[in-house]
């Protein structure tokens, strides 16, 4: 992937496909790491799936024989000097299922892949959440906070879809002028 | 979110058009957004494709929608538009700029864009 943001797209796809209604993306950021962390509440995996999805001949999928996506983060998180741990408990072992994915970054490292376009990755995002699947976004810089939160947007939006393309075109904006303030800060 | 009293604007201004975008001859643009999706550009295509429904005016007659792999994943980004009564059309090795023209042409026009189609497009 050519920057993070979209593995963070990829790996909140899992995060919906396993059913969740609570998905938290937290990007905490200094001068020298990144830690990009996603928990959710969906069917979470087995021990053995586990072990296996960091691999990339593994996945659950039909349409070919490999997942890539945890792989392809997880590559990315290691080749900086960082790493990725992922922890899940699954819906048939406990009502408090979910997994949790955490990815350290060194951003001084060479191989380190660029953030790039978050709030590209936050439209596609809300354009394409489910009712009832509700996301809450936090990024900590340096010089301030961008944070994203759809049941209060849904709050105020009263019965107009969150995929209503002036929504997504207002949220862009919006996130924009939250990240210019967030570095300008700095 | 900094301004929810903007958001809140464009729930007055859109509120009289969610019965008509959920009626039955809402025509269906799907882009296919698993990992071979994402990793071939498909985000900037989906949010392309959104931003010009908005701004062409025809939200009110197209929905644009996300699904996983397709199953062609050397053609990615791939684009499905479903009318009704209508044969489905599929276009492969979608960017933001063909996004624009299929808006126009296709959503807007009622004409398939044929170059970008999968029987037209070289790989
Ligand atoms: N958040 C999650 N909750 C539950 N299961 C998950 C989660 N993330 C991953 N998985 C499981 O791990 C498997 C591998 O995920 P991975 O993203 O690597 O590949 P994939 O989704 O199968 O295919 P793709 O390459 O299109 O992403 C998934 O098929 C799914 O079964
Ligand atoms: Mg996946």
């Amino acid at each position: 992937m050519k920057e993070l943001s979209l593995n963070i797209l990829d790996i909140v796809q899992n995060s919906l496909t396993a059913g969740a209604s609570h998905i938290e993306i937290d990007l905490a950021e200094t001068d020298e790491t990144l830690r990009i962390t996603v928990t959710d509440d969906g069917c979470g995996m087995d021990e053995n799936t586990v072990r296996n999805v960091t691999d990339p001949f593994y996945t659950t999928r039909k349409t070919r024989s490999v997942g890539l996506g945890i792989p392809f983060f997880k590559l990315a998180a290691e080749q900086t000097g960082g790493g990725l741990t992922l922890k899940s408990v699954p819906a048939s072992e406990s009502d408090g299922h979910g997994t949790v994915i955490s990815a350290l970054f060194y951003k001084t490292s060479i191989d380190f892949t660029p953030l790039g376009d978050v709030a590209s990755t936050l439209c596609t995002l809300v354009q394409g959440l489910p009712d009832g699947t509700e996301i809450t976004f936090t990024h900590s810089l340096p010089g301030g906070t961008v944070s994203l939160d759809t049941a209060e947007m849904r709050a105020v939006l009263c019965g107009v879809p969150l995929s209503t393309p002036e929504v997504i075109v207002f949220i862009k904006d919006d996130l924009a002028s939250q990240y210019a303030e967030a570095r300008a800060m700095k | 979110m900094k301004s929810l009293e903007e958001l809140a604007k464009i729930r007055e201004r859109m509120a009289g058009k969610v019965a008509l975008r959920e009626g039955e001859n809402s025509i269906r643009i799907v882009v296919g957004m698993a990992t071979c999706g994402i990793a071939a550009g498909a985000r900037p295509v989906l949010n392309a494709l959104v931003e010009e429904v908005a701004k062409q005016g025809v939200s009110d007659k197209a929905t644009v929608s996300q699904t996983g792999c397709i199953g062609i994943c050397q053609y990615e980004p791939v684009v499905e538009v479903f009318e009704p009564g209508k044969e489905k059309t599929t276009y492969v090795k979608m960017t933001p700029e063909k996004a624009v023209r299929v808006v126009a042409e296709h959503i807007k026009g009622g004409k398939p864009v044929v170059e970008y189609t999968i029987g037209n497009t070289i790989i």
